[in-house]
């Protein structure tokens, strides 16, 4: 017995020691989870495909928040090449200083990008990030439950849903939905709105089942909650197990975010990581990303794909109107974070 | 009194089991979903399969688990012996209260303030090498298992009456080999209960892992906790299931073999319980 | 241990006693020399954030914020009051879900414990096993099924219905998150109390049968005693992670019934703010090591073993 667990133990070290010791070419990715295309049911293996187009190994990991992947660049022990943050925090990450200006010269697929979404507001020159993917926040309401098609953000506030509501559970997200309720500007720097934002969600808190992240997938899909914001790609893998369940995006506006990758300051294989932004571009890849994603893609090719499973969806690609309507976060000021956090963590005591 | 045991015992294994069955009834969802179960399907099982990330992260989160909780029963084991024997020493207190420490910061602080030692000494003590990685990982694992194996060992040793030791060293053995003949087979359960909480802990740990994880080790949780940005696929539910099932088989067999073990004892040699 | 000073010590035994004694320092230095690297330089990371501002100077601010004595750390939602009585909430709650938590994993696996240490010893190992096999299982989707289970639409509403039951709410309440946390800490409550209970010297028990000692008289006076040793570890193994606990409460609470390591989490990872963060954890420590303090002074006096912590 004994020795079987030597032998064990013996089997489970070798190939790690072994592992390391190899001199290819590598490149090291930090992205969201399930957010890649992974060569299940037949899609493409984003990464796979990289190392058999260039020879690059790509050592592959996950970071579950903004912040989360914020804490660790800040504090200095990773080594990433590349990484997918949102645009506020790639707007404070430039700030700070903890990416570098990527070389577009080495990215010859950047002409993919549709215009709209070059020179951004987070980067208003465009040397540090590449859109990646692009989300909008809507509602998602339970048809058999919800009695026409709420067009407003203010049914989130309306006493005949109580219990039966959601909504999100980071407070820049929550602010924003309150925000869009009051008609307020989402990176207002007078804190007069965020104290209107502030009273407004804890009016809703009564109401409220619970504040969610991933759980409102199984919330919404077996009908425990029927009211919830959410993003619009994940609003389709819930309509898929549940066809009682609709999207709308409310008269009152709405946000839109755009995630991007950048190449942190760091970074060891800055070529390496380059080839890579420009892999993600072409249009196969990028095309397998948004089909496996479901997030709008801001790649020209994709977009003007008819064969693309999202081809001019309504919900993916809304009309002007409502486009016009939405709203980016920026990167608000220090001081107006830590206050917007302290209101936010009182509305979650109370 | 037999009957209420038996009944009791299944009560409080019914409770244990409950959300066990309910995971591994979701692993064979016809759906990708965790809270909906519509239509019988393998597709999960057949997907897990394919998943290099999950495996690999798997293959990590296992050697991670057995090394660890190795080394942490070798250290907390004379840790205990040595603590147990420390009846006037004023370093006691200190030693306890240090033990005490791991187990009560929240998982948070435990990460960020390990990852910041372990920056720390990257930068400065070892000239901007970044340590983080596969023996960072390691070394936090350690850490957040000794007081669990410490807790589970000490309460043995006070059991045990400390004139057996010196009696075996008066009989001519060394202090090591009294340890290994008396001590360690008095407090064996001790050790075995320390080193399986060990091995648990560490299988299951996300956040200091999350925080002092290089960019190069991810294991199975902090892959896991990555799906809640999405959603956590019922691939997740077969991997369990499956872990699950071979633990199980694993413990059936050893109960056979031990069992009927038992009976050629008695047969051979008339032993009885 | 007192009683023990007062005997008068002979030289021989005097040297055997400081030879047992750098012998016990010897086998602990390892130990030590880990522990002060890992835990305690990593501590004084914490403290000196607790009390410095982000600029890194000197500050008592963090823990005054905490209680409220600033004036300008008051908003719309939260004023007027002196002291801020909401984390004064959240922290008598966090003590008290983890003392009830606790109270209910020892008055389960207690019985647990000892119906197993009578089994036949090699049964015994698996028993054991199997109780902690169960946290094999990944915590997300432990946690996800627990809220399937409770859900007003879950699998036992659902079965009440089909009963012509009414519908009990559970999710999202107080009763979830204890019931979240027993459910996770339970097995750290059963092993040491087992560990302790096998091999347990039952001529002690047979003796107090003979003396005439009812079935009660023997728990009490020789059973309970012995065992308190791993009692004592399995109270401290179960209560002091669970009152920093934080996934749970916000699963199976709904994030209305936050407890203390929810807020500690939010502030290091949504605010970023590592100065009140590791202000907050360590007046969490410091309350933590009152209650063991107590909770020592109590089972000293039962047990024969002595105490466990300090």
């Amino acid at each position: 017995m004994k020795k079987l667990a030597v032998l064990l133990l013996v089997a489970l070290v070798i190939p790690l020691i072994v592992s390391c010791n190899s001199d290819r070419p590598v490149v090291y990715v930090c992205n969201w989870g399930e957010y890649i295309s992974d060569g299940l049911d037949d899609s493409m293996d984003v990464n796979r495909e990289f190392e058999e187009r260039t020879g690059i190994k790509v050592v592959y990991d996950n970071f579950t928040s903004n912040e989360d992947l914020y804490a660790k660049l800040k504090a200095g022990g990773t080594q990433y090449d590349i990484i997918i943050p949102s645009d506020y925090m790639v707007e404070r990450l430039i700030a700070e200083g903890l990416v570098q200006k990527i070389n577009f010269d080495n990215i010859p697929n950047y002409v993919n990008i549709l215009d709209e979404y070059k020179n951004l507001p987070f980067d208003p020159n465009n040397e540090y990030s590449v859109p990646y993917n692009v989300g909008m926040v809507g509602l998602i309401y339970n048809t058999k439950e919800v009695e026409g098609v709420p067009d407003s953000w203010e049914i989130l506030w309306d006493q005949k849903y109580s219990g039966k509501i959601l909504n999100f559970k980071n407070p820049r997200d929550a602010f924003a939905i309150a925000q869009f309720a009051l008609g307020l500007n989402i990176n207002s720097t007078d804190t007069k709105d965020w104290d209107a934002a502030a009273i407004k969600l804890v009016e809703q808190k009564p109401l409220l089942q619970m504040f969610v992240m991933d759980e409102v997938f199984n919330k919404m899909e077996t009908g425990e909650a029927i009211l919830a914001p959410y993003y619009a790609g994940d609003y389709f893998t819930m309509a898929e197990n549940n066809p009682d369940l609709a999207f709308v995006y409310p008269k009152e506006g709405t946000n839109r975010f755009v995630d991007s990758i950048c190449i942190p300051a760091n970074a060891k294989n800055k070529e390496n990581a380059e080839k890579y932004i420009n892999f993600l571009l072409e249009s196969d890849v990028a095309l397998a990303n948004a089909e496996y994603i479901y997030y709008a893609s801001p790649n020209k090719t994709v977009v003007e794909n008819p064969d693309y499973l999202l081809y001019q969806d309504e919900i993916t690609y809304p009309s002007q109107e409502v486009m016009a309507n939405t709203q980016s976060f920026t990167h608000l000021p220090n001081e107006l974070i830590e206050y917007m956090n302290r209101l936010w963590s009182d509305i979650l005591m109370k | 009194m037999k009957t209420f045991s038996k009944i009791y015992m299944i009560t409080v294994f019914l409770f244990l089991y409950a959300p066990i069955m309910v995971m591994v009834v979701f692993s064979f969802n016809g759906i990708n979903s965790t809270g909906l179960f519509q239509g019988f399907s393998f597709r999960w099982y057949e997907e897990l399969f394919q998943n290099r990330a999950v495996l690999n992260a798997l293959k990590n989160s296992l050697i991670l688990a057995v090394l660890s909780s190795l080394i942490s029963t070798v250290l907390g084991t004379l840790a205990a012996v040595g603590i147990n024997r420390m009846r006037h020493s004023w370093i006691k207190g200190p030693t306890m209260m240090l033990t005490d420490i791991p187990m009560m910061n929240p998982d948070i602080v435990t990460g960020i303030s390990m990852m910041l030692l372990f920056v720390f000494v990257g930068k400065f003590v070892l000239g901007g090498n970044s340590i983080m990685g596969f023996w960072s990982l390691l070394i936090a694992h350690t850490t957040f298992n000794l007081p669990y194996v410490i807790m589970s060992i000490l309460p043995k040793l006070r059991q045990m009456d400390p004139k057996l030791t010196e009696a075996a060293m008066d009989l001519g053995c060394t202090p090591a080999k009294a340890f290994v003949k008396v001590v360690l087979p008095f407090i064996s359960s001790g050790v075995i209960a320390g080193m399986m909480m060990a091995f648990t802990l560490s299988l299951d740990d996300f956040v200091i892992s999350y925080f002092v994880n290089g960019s190069n080790f991810q294991t199975l949780p902090i892959l896991i906790y990555a799906m809640t940005k999405k959603r956590v696929r019922p691939t997740i539910n077969a991997l369990s299931t499956i872990i699950f099932t071979v633990v199980l088989i694993l413990l059936i067999i050893t109960n056979a073999v031990q069992s009927r073990g038992e009976k050629k004892n008695i047969k051979k040699k008339g032993i009885r319980q | 241990m007192k009683k023990y000073e007062s005997f008068p010590v002979s030289p021989v035994e005097k040297k055997r006693r400081r030879k047992r004694e750098r012998q016990a320092a010897l086998i602990t230095s390892p130990y030590l020399l880990w522990m002060i690297i890992f835990t305690l330089i990593p501590m004084i990371f914490v403290v000196y954030y607790a009390f410095t501002d982000a600029t890194g100077a000197f500050t008592i601010n963090n823990v005054k914020g905490l209680l409220g004595l600033e004036k300008e750390t008051q908003n719309v939602i939260q004023s007027g009051t002196f002291i801020r009585l909401d984390f004064v909430k959240i922290f008598w709650r966090s003590m008290w879900y983890g003392a009830v938590a606790t109270v209910v994993c020892l008055l389960i696996a207690y019985p647990v414990a000892y119906f197993v240490s009578q089994m036949r010893e090699n049964r015994q190992q698996i028993i054991i096993t199997l109780v902690m096999l169960p946290m094999w299982m990944n915590f997300i989707l432990r946690t996800y099924a627990l809220m399937k289970m409770l859900e007003d639409t879950g699998i036992i509403n659902t079965a009440f219905t089909k009963l012509g039951l009414p519908v009990i709410h559970m999710i999202n309440t107080p009763f979830a998150v204890i019931l979240g946390m027993v459910y996770n800490f339970l097995p750290y409550m059963v092993l040491p109390i087992y560990s302790v209970m096998s091999k347990m010297d039952y001529s002690l028990i047979e003796a107090a049968q003979d003396l005439g000692c009812n079935r009660m008289r023997v728990f009490t006076k020789v059973i309970l005693p012995l065992s308190m040793g791993g009692v004592v570890s399995g109270i401290t193994m179960v209560f002091v992670p669970s009152v920093s606990t934080f996934y749970i409460s916000q699963k199976l609470g709904g994030g209305t019934n936050e407890m203390i390591g929810d807020v500690i989490e939010r502030t290091f990872l949504t605010e970023t703010n590592y100065n009140v963060g590791a202000a907050i954890s360590l007046v969490l420590m410091i309350l933590i090591f009152i209650c063991m303090a107590v909770m020592n002074r109590f089972s000293e006096d039962e047990s024969q073993g002595g105490s466990i912590i300090v």
